[in-house]
């Protein structure tokens, strides 16, 4: 066995996030979080930012932690909410409303499945002082849902459904996630698609192309798919 | 008789097992590859995981708060009786679906494709899905369900038959590539693999292949168990891991299941299942006891049959008066 996890560099951080608190951050590093972190995913930014519906009041004051995900959580009779665990969604599909969501909400970490691209991190969390920090396995549902001590509150249940509201959880040693996207931008997924994209040629040597290919097919292996 | 309530509570607790437990086959199929995995951060990936399953067992909480699509596989028995027959079966499912979705639980994740419409209960048009197969000679049904991711990580390719095993390999190592990257595809998984049949088959039996054989199962076909090494091999030595890490860890098993196709093609179908392998099992008998456990036991000898004949014991009473 590799590394072990007592050796990887593992630090907690307070929610709402302040200006400093993530200089010398680096990618690859363990995070938990404690304070109050929101959901958001197309369906609250649609809402938010392509019908033009307020933010939730004193939300920018709240968090400024957008998870990318929903939760499995049932509303109860008595109106009240079980939580069982979250986990992430993949993140790529939100890049259009990412730069307007960040100027909006003052979000300072974005949290989801599979990072954004490299142009992303460069051109819009960047500029916004923003880091990404991506969940692990993916499907730690059952340790994410242990760090969930409660739901403030949910914004759009019934509109949106239980998947697409904007669930305010509070949160305490709330993890593990790892830091994909540091403030200078760089990103654990992009180095190790370097490293990995060098040895594709010798996995595939030898096998002859099929017979019939596909529409728009190229034969690059390095092309990045997000 | 199988009664109505008896599938509606067997259903309900499956459905609690699949989102909970972790399948003892796949748990030690993943501490194996976690003892060889050379990457550091595919590595510590898998030791979360294995917290992660521990967690969810100990608080009974879902491992993954991504319920998938819930879905289900039932194999009936030719001697089976069920109190309200087919339709009650099917509405058994359904509410247990809703049940569990509630009482577990589980994020309600069906919604309209259009609309986007949920009914916060995972039911809906056509979900959940359910598929059917027959056992002769036994009077009890078996019902498996599945919660399975539904973004990524599957491929549907139409090869034909020039293009060989080299094809094979190929659209073996796209898909894996593919969606392994950034680990969309939540691997190390068990692939399955479908080769044959009509395309929709192809898909079916790709899906069933990942999702309801257990780690170390092999295709009876040896020159196929044979085929279905040699690509977890392959697909453990592209140099990727967990999340799309440098490593080694991508294939906890790949599993290949044929039908008989086209004489011109050669259609095949890659499915990888994820990190919580999230299947269970109930064998309800006519006395209506239940047995729960986590290998579907769906690829029996029977459904693999090669030509008309199959010697049921009745069809062998006939034949001996």
């Amino acid at each position: 066995m590799a590394d072990s996890k007592a050796q990887r560099k593992t630090v907690r951080l307070k929610l709402p996030i302040r200006d400093g608190d993530l200089d010398g951050l680096e990618i690859g590093t363990v995070v938990y979080l404690d304070g109050v972190v929101y959901t958001g995913r197309e369906g609250v930014y649609k809402k938010v930012i392509e019908e033009g519906a307020a933010l939730p009041a004193g939300l920018t004051e709240l968090s400024n932690a957008n998870f990318h995900c929903s939760p499995a959580a049932a509303v109860e009779a008595d109106g009240s909410y079980t939580v069982g665990g979250v986990t992430a969604t993949a993140s790529f599909r939100f890049s259009k409303w990412m730069r307007a969501w960040l100027e909006l909400s003052g979000a300072r970490i974005i949290i989801g499945k599979g990072g954004m691209s490299v142009e992303d991190y460069r051109d819009i969390l960047v500029p916004a002082g923003a880091i990404y920090l991506t969940t692990v396995g993916y499907g730690t549902g059952a340790l994410l849902g242990r760090g969930i001590k409660g739901v403030k509150v949910v914004h759009w249940l019934e509109e949106l459904g239980n998947a697409q509201a904007m669930w305010i959880f509070e949160v305490e040693n709330f993890g593990p996630f790892l830091v994909e996207s540091d403030l200078a931008g760089n990103s654990l997924f992009e180095q190790h698609g370097k490293l990995i994209n060098a040895n594709l040629e010798a996995v595939y040597a030898g096998l002859k192309a099929p017979a019939l290919a596909r529409y728009g097919e190229t034969d690059d292996r390095k092309d990045e798919l997000i | 008789m199988i009664k109505y309530q008896t599938i509606e509570d067997a259903a309900r607790r499956i459905m609690a097992n699949a989102a909970i437990d972790i399948p003892a086959d796949y748990r030690q199929g993943i501490e194996d590859m976690s003892k060889w995995e050379e990457g550091d951060l595919s590595c510590f990936v898998l030791q979360t995981m294995m917290d992660n399953w521990k967690a969810a067992t100990e608080d009974r909480r879902p491992m993954c708060a991504d319920t998938g699509l819930p879905r289900y596989y039932v194999k009936v028995g030719n001697d089976a009786r069920l109190a309200d027959g087919f339709i009650g079966l099917e509405r058994a499912l359904r509410s247990a679906t809703a049940l569990a979705t509630h009482d577990i639980p589980l994020r309600p994740n069906r919604v309209h494709p259009l609309w986007r419409s949920d009914n916060n209960n995972n039911v809906g048009i056509n979900a959940p899905e359910i598929d059917w197969s027959f056992e002769p000679d036994v009077d009890w049904v078996d019902i498996t369900t599945v919660h399975k991711g539904g973004l990524f990580g599957t491929d549907y390719r139409m090869l034909f038959p020039g293009d060989g095993i080299d094809g094979i390999k190929r659209f073996f190592l796209d898909t894996l590539v593919s969606f392994g990257k950034r680990g969309l595809a939540c691997q190390p998984a068990i692939v399955g693999i479908g080769l044959g049949g009509s395309k929709d088959v192809t898909m079916v039996l790709g899906k069933q292949a990942a999702c309801l054989r257990t780690v170390g199962d092999r295709n009876p076909d040896p020159k196929i168990a044979e085929l279905e090494l040699e690509l977890k091999r392959m697909g453990n030595s592209i140099g990727m891991g967990a999340m799309g890490f440098t490593g080694n860890a991508m294939v906890a098993d790949c599993h290949i299941e044929v039908g008989y196709t086209h004489t011109g093609g050669m259609p095949m179908s890659v499915h990888t299942f994820c990190l919580s392998s999230r299947r269970a099992t109930v064998r309800i008998h006519a006395d209506g006891s239940c047995e729960y456990r986590h290998d579907p036991q769906w690829f029996t000898p029977y459904m693999r049959r090669e030509t008309v004949e199959w010697p049921t014991a009745k069809h062998s009473e006939k034949q001996s008066v």
